[in-house]
C-alpha cells in the first residue's frame, strides 16, 4: 500500500450533484502530485476530502495506512494552504505559525524552535512581529506556508495557493513551492486549474475532468501521450489543433489532406490533434495554413490562421523566422507526431 | 469670501444646537452648588456657587427612602451592578447565541434566528406581569439577579454578532481546525479576538440600557435595599439644590463609561476592521 490511497471515493452533496465519481489514486511518500482540471471538475473536492473538510460519501482513504474516512480533520495531521491564505488575523506572524503546534501541546521552547526554523527556511524571520494585513501577497503566502510546514504533517495540501498572485510572483513562488518541498520531502498534494503550474510543478500529475481522473501520469507522459481528447486540449499551451476526420482502410482524410497508413484499426469518424509544436513548414506539404495573425514571442511566433474551410488553425515556429501576415504556409507534421480520437467517445485510438 | 459665509453659517446652527443641548445642563450643575434658599429666592443660576461639596456629599450619605434605609450611594452600587450585569449577561449570551445560529448545522437555524429577532417587538413592558410572576415564582423578587436576568436576552447584540459572524471567511474555521482547534477553541481563540471592537460596543450599549431601567426594577424590588438611581431620581424628596445634585450625579455612569471606551465603541459600530 502506497502512502495515501484513494479508493472508490465518491462525493455526492446533499442537493444531489456529483461532484468525485469513484476516484482512486495512490501518492508514494515524498511525491509531488499535482490535481489539475478546468473549474468546478471537483479537484478541490477531492482535496478537502483528503483534509477532512468534507465528508466521504462512499469510498476509503487510507493515509500513512490508516483508515482516514472518519478522523477529524484536527487528528489527521494534515496542512493546508488555501487560496487566500486564510492566515489568522488577529495574531502576528508568530502566533500564525506557532498557533498549532500550541493546539498541539507542545513546550513552549520546542515551538519556538520550530517557529524560528521555518521563518528562517521561508526567509520571513524579520516579519514575525507583523500582523497579515501588513504583509504583501507574497510574505503572505510564505506565511501561509511558513504554518504548514512548522507543523511537520503527514502531507501539504495546497488549494490553488498561487491564483491570488500577480504573474511575476506566481512564477517566483512556484519554484520555491518546488524548491521546499524538495528539501523538505513532504508528501504534496498540489490542486491548479494552470496547466503550466501543474506541469512545472508535478512528479506526477492527475487531468480531472467532471469528476473523473482523465489520466494519471508524469507531465511529459501526459504531454507527449494524451489519452483523451480532454487531455490532449487541456495540456499544452497553446492549445492543440483539432481537425474532424474519418478513417478508412487505415486512411485518415481531413480537412483538405489525406495520411495513409496509419497505426489504427478504428474506422469512423474521429478527431485529429495536431500540437502547434509538431509543425514545420515544408512545400507541398499536407497542410495550407493562409496566416491571419503572428504573436511574437521573442523566442517562438505563434501564427494563427485558416485551413482551406476556414478551420481555425495555430502553428508555432521559432522566432528568428519572419513570417508576414497573408501568406500561404505549407505545413508538415513532424515525425507523424498526431493524436487520433474517437469523436464519440474522445478516447485515444492510435 | 462666500465660503466664509456659509461656513460661519453652518457654524453658528452647529452651535446654537450645541447651547440647546447644554445649557440647561450646565444650569442645573450651577444651582446644584449654590443653597437652597438661593435658588428658592432667585431662581435658576448660571454661575458656580460655593455648596458644593456640602451639597453633593450630603446627597450622596443622605438615608432616603420612606424606611430611611436606602443611601444615593446605595443607588449608584446597585444600578451599577445592575447595568454591568446586564451588560456583561447579554454580551455572553448573545455571543453564544450568534456562534450557535452561525456554526452549528441546526435546522432551520434563519428561522430560529428571526423568531429571536421580532422579540425586539415584545418590549418588556408588554410581557411585564407574566414575567413578573415568574420571578415571583423562583423567588427572585428583590434580588439582582431578579433585577437582571429578565432583561438580559438581546435580540439586537445576537444580530450584530450573527452579522458579524457571516462575514468572518469558512477558510479560516477551516485552517483552525486543521491547527487542531476544536469548536470552543474557535470561538473564543478567533470570534471573540476578530469581534473585540464590537463586543465593546455592545457592553456600552447594554450597559446604558441596563442602567436606564426604570419600570422592571421599580415592580420586582419592594425593598428600597434594592433601589436603582433611575427609581432614586422619581422617589426623591427633598430640597431643589439637593434634587439637582443628584440629577446630575446620575449622569456621570454613562457618561464616564462612554467616554473612556469611545474608540472601541465607534470602530464596533461602524465595523473598522
Amino acid at each position: 500500500m502506497s502512502f495515501l490511497d484513494l479508493k472508490n471515493v465518491t462525493k455526492i452533496y446533499p442537493n444531489g450533484t456529483k461532484a468525485v465519481h469513484e476516484t482512486s489514486l495512490s501518492v508514494d511518500e515524498g511525491e509531488f502530485m499535482v490535481f489539475v482540471g478546468p473549474s468546478g471538475c471537483g479537484k478541490s473536492t477531492l482535496l478537502r476530502m483528503v483534509a477532512g473538510l468534507e465528508d466521504i460519501t462512499e469510498g476509503d482513504i487510507n493515509l500513512d495506512g490508516k483508515l482516514i474516512n472518519e478522523v477529524d480533520p484536527s487528528e489527521r495531521d494534515v496542512a493546508m494552504v488555501f487560496q487566500n491564505y486564510a492566515l489568522y488575523p488577529h495574531m502576528n506572524v508568530y502566533n500564525n505559525l506557532a498557533y498549532g503546534l500550541k493546539n498541539r501541546g507542545i513546550d513552549k521552547e520546542t515551538i519556538e524552535q520550530k517557529v524560528n526554523d521555518a521563518a528562517k527556511l521561508l526567509q520571513i524571520s524579520d516579519y514575525l512581529q507583523r500582523k497579515p494585513s501588513m504583509l504583501s501577497g507574497g510574505q503572505r503566502q510564505r506565511v501561509a506556508m511558513g504554518r504548514a510546514i512548522v507543523r511537520n504533517p503527514k502531507i501539504f495540501l495546497f488549494d490553488e495557493p498561487l491564483s491570488n498572485l500577480d504573474a511575476k510572483l506566481r512564477i517566483q513562488m512556484r519554484l520555491e513551492i518546488k524548491k521546499l518541498q524538495q528539501k523538505v520531502g513532504v508528501t504534496s498534494i498540489f490542486v491548479t486549474h494552470d496547466q503550466v503550474e501543474a506541469m512545472t510543478l508535478a512528479d506526477r500529475l492527475a487531468v480531472i475532468n467532471n469528476g473523473i481522473i482523465e489520466q494519471l501520469g508524469t507531465p511529459i507522459e501526459i504531454y507527449d501521450n494524451p489519452k483523451s481528447l480532454f487531455v490532449a486540449g487541456f495540456i499544452g499551451s497553446p492549445q492543440m489543433n483539432f481537425l474532424d476526420g474519418n478513417i478508412k482502410n487505415k486512411t485518415l482524410s481531413a480537412e483538405g489532406f489525406e495520411i495513409k497508413d496509419i497505426d489504427s484499426d478504428f474506422e469512423g469518424e474521429v478527431k485529429l490533434g495536431i500540437r502547434p509544436e509538431h509543425l514545420s513548414q515544408r512545400e507541398n506539404s499536407l497542410i495550407n495554413l493562409k496566416v491571419d495573425l503572428v504573436e511574437q514571442l521573442g523566442s517562438d511566433n505563434l501564427v494563427y490562421g485558416q485551413l482551406k474551410d476556414k478551420k481555425d488553425f495555430c502553428y508555432r515556429c521559432p522566432g528568428n523566422l519572419t513570417i508576414e501576415k497573408g501568406t500561404d504556409l505549407s505545413l508538415n507534421i513532424e515525425n507523424n507526431k498526431y493524436y487520433i480520437f474517437d469523436k464519440s467517445t474522445g478516447k485515444r485510438v492510435n | 469670501m462666500t465660503r466664509f459665509i456659509t461656513s460661519s453659517f453652518s457654524h453658528l446652527i452647529l452651535l446654537i444646537g450645541i447651547l440647546i443641548m447644554v445649557v440647561p445642563v450646565w444650569m442645573i450643575f450651577a444651582s446644584s452648588t449654590h443653597t437652597s434658599s438661593m435658588i428658592n429666592m432667585n431662581g435658576l443660576q448660571m454661575f458656580l456657587g460655593d455648596s458644593f461639596y456640602e451639597n453633593y456629599l450630603r446627597v450622596l450619605l443622605y438615608q432616603g427612602g420612606f424606611f430611611k434605609e436606602i443611601t444615593a450611594l446605595k443607588m449608584f452600587f446597585n444600578s451599577f451592578i445592575m447595568a454591568t450585569g446586564v451588560a456583561i449577561l447579554s454580551v455572553v449570551t448573545s455571543l453564544m447565541a450568534a456562534y450557535a445560529l452561525v456554526y452549528y448545522r441546526i435546522k432551520y437555524a434563519t428561522l430560529l434566528f428571526w423568531i429571536i429577532f421580532i422579540t425586539i417587538l415584545v418590549p418588556l413592558e408588554l410581557r411585564i406581569f407574566p414575567t413578573y410572576s415568574v420571578m415571583a415564582e423562583l423567588n427572585l423578587v428583590n434580588s439582582y439577579f431578579g433585577l437582571i436576568v429578565p432583561i438580559s436576552a438581546s435580540a439586537i447584540a445576537t444580530l450584530f454578532f450573527r452579522q458579524f459572524y457571516k462575514t468572518v471567511p469558512d477558510e479560516l474555521l477551516e485552517s483552525a481546525k486543521l491547527d487542531g482547534a476544536n469548536t470552543w477553541r474557535f470561538f473564543v481563540d478567533f470570534l471573540i479576538p476578530l469581534s473585540k471592537t464590537m463586543i465593546v460596543a455592545m457592553l456600552i450599549f447594554m450597559f446604558v440600557f441596563g442602567y436606564n431601567q426604570y419600570l422592571w426594577p421599580l415592580l420586582v424590588t419592594t425593598s428600597e435595599q434594592y433601589w436603582t438611581v433611575v427609581m432614586g431620581l422619581k422617589m426623591m424628596s427633598g430640597s431643589i439644590v439637593h434634587r439637582f445634585a443628584f440629577v446630575m450625579m446620575s449622569m456621570v455612569p454613562p457618561i464616564l463609561i462612554i467616554i473612556v471606551l469611545q474608540k472601541y465603541f465607534i470602530k464596533g459600530v461602524f465595523q473598522d476592521k
